[in-house]
């Protein structure tokens, strides 16, 4: 198969694509406008429809509509767009409503800039809007990961009824590397039996949200929690995805993910070169986070560095894996791009 | 093997297009690639630059500090990236427009009057593919093929007149770096 040279953005729209989806809509917003821009080109040719909202509240509203069908829906935005989008995921999640969010992260609080960060980190993993829900995070670190991932989230999504959100920057949306579009194949998934397709008098009319079985509006959000908590165990034995670098003999552990990670992996291969056993943990689910894995690469390993393009967001999650073992620090940057120098010195500084 | 190269020039002169054709032409020769643009308030006018690596194996940084090679179009960004290419590495430059040499002496530079040749060809808007041309010849990170081939897709089939005028531009380019 011939690769074809896209752009992590168009990655996004790609893969959607292939996995099936036919409802985009969206609001332009830097880093993410090739997305839109895509969608509006490929989805008629597809079959699917586009649109263009007016804001990106009235966007995850209609993507809320789409959900309730059944509908594999698609929705992309960046940092500042996800904020205004917090309310709408809630009340997708509260409905159990399978859809596929990204957040290709730009920069800062606010308004924030254009530029790449990391900086979404704990509002996607730590709920974002309100009210106790949990989702999925996935971040691919590569064009091809973006691609195969978007289809893995929609058959996600509809596995366990979750939002999902994928979390890029604007490193990987802008990046273009070759990739190989393959179809993922999907395991079985469970009938959508709740979808309101329009009952035509042949069955008992539907309605969305749907109480969990047996439960009154009392203690629904009782309920709610309880399965919530299931589940969020459930996705820690079922569904945490990560790669490990060099990590059989390393003494010195980087956390990383996203385009952080591979760039990390440049400064890995360099130290290796010069004999610094370095090595490397990626989470790829970053909810679920894989917390037992990444306690025994932190203990086993003399120093743990994490690495983030932010002030420090996933070490969080690190020391929490590691439950107060080992010496973990952080080593962070906002604004300009990490080259795998920057990365490279830090593991000289660790392993000095 | 592996070559990376910084392609810096004002908005507006094909930096960015340059950047793409080269690693397209990289997938066509099955290599390793990854084109990573300049991200930032770019201002009208102002530099803009991509970093383009073609490898026979996994590319995992897109980013580098230090380029085995510039291709530079204006003063501006002979200012600033002749620092940052590797020690004895190569520097392409559009000596129409750029009016000093390098600093650094243990450079590799070649001066391409690309203005002055794509005026010749007929099209003042190539000067972005002589100095492809001109990286290809020089770095032997693709062939003159490959990126006639990568125009093709670019520009489609059809467009006859804006691809020969393109691969004569790539021509004339790998025809000014080689030592007379």
């Amino acid at each position: 198969m011939e690769s074809e040279l896209v752009s992590g953005n168009e990655a996004l729209g790609y893969g959607a694509i292939t996995a099936g989806c036919k409802y985009y809509f969206g609001y332009p917003i830097t880093p993410q406008n090739e997305v839109p821009e895509f969608m509006s080109r490929e989805m008629p040719k597809a079959g699917g429809i586009f649109v263009q909202a007016e804001s990106e509240v009235a966007a995850i509203n209609m993507i809320y509509g789409a959900a309730c069908a059944g509908k594999r829906a698609l929705i992309t935005s960046s940092s500042t767009g996800i904020s205004l989008m917090q309310e709408g995921i809630s009340a997708l999640a509260a409905a159990q409503l399978p859809c596929v969010v990204v957040n290709v992260m730009r920069e800062g609080p606010g308004g924030g800039g254009i530029g790449p960060s990391q900086l979404d980190y704990l509002q996607a993993t730590k709920g974002g809007g309100h009210g106790g829900y949990i989702k999925m995070v996935l971040a691919p670190s590569t064009v091809q990961e973006i691609f195969d991932l978007m289809q893995t989230s929609f058959y996600l999504a509809d596995k366990y009824r979750l939002v999902i959100l994928m979390l890029t920057d604007a490193i990987l949306g802008q990046m273009l590397e070759p990739i190989e579009m393959k179809r993922i194949p999907e395991g079985d998934l469970p009938p959508k039996d709740w979808a309101t397709t329009g009952h035509k008098n042949q069955r008992e009319p539907r309605m969305i949200p749907i109480l969990l079985k047996g439960y009154t509006p009392i203690n629904y959000f009782q309920a709610y929690q309880d399965e919530a908590a299931e589940l969020n165990s459930l996705l820690q034995k079922e569904e945490l995805r990560f790669e490990e670098t060099t990590t059989e003999d390393a003494e010195y552990l980087l956390v990383a993910y996203g385009s952080t990670a591979r760039i990390a992996r440049s400064a890995i291969e360099q130290a290796r070169g010069e004999g610094i056993k370095v090595g490397m943990m990626r989470p790829i689910t970053l909810f679920p986070f894989p917390y037992q894995r990444t306690k025994e690469l932190v203990s086993a390993a003399g120093k743990t560095l994490v690495v983030e393009a932010s002030g420090g967001q996933m070490i969080e999650d690190v020391r929490l894996a590691a439950e107060g073992q080992g010496d973990i620090s952080f080593y962070g940057k906002v604004g300009t791009v990490f080259t795998p120098i920057d990365i490279y010195d830090e593991i000289v500084k660790l392993a000095s | 093997m592996q070559s990376e190269v910084i392609i810096a020039g004002f908005g507006g002169q094909g930096v960015l297009l340059a950047g793409k054709i080269l690693a397209q032409a990289a997938v066509f020769e099955n290599k390793y690639t990854t084109f990573f643009p300049s991200y930032g308030a770019e201002i009208r006018g102002g530099t803009a630059n991509c970093t383009v690596i073609v490898s026979d194996k996994r590319i995992d940084s897109p980013v580098t500090s230090e380029p085995g090679a510039a291709m530079v179009f204006n003063n501006p960004s002979l200012e600033r990236f002749e620092a940052v290419v590797m020690k004895n590495g190569l520097l392409l430059l559009n000596s129409s427009l750029i009016d000093r040499k390098p600093d650094r002496v243990d450079l590799k530079a070649f001066y391409i009057p690309a203005g002055e040749i794509a005026r010749e060809l007929g099209d003042e808007r190539v000067v972005n593919m002589i100095l492809l041309g001109g990286y290809a010849e020089a770095s032997g990170a693709v062939s003159l093929d490959a990126l006639k081939k990568a125009l093709k897709k670019f520009f489609g089939e059809k467009r006859a007149a804006a691809l020969k005028i393109n691969a004569r531009a790539f021509e004339a380019g790998a025809a000014a770096v080689i030592p007379r």
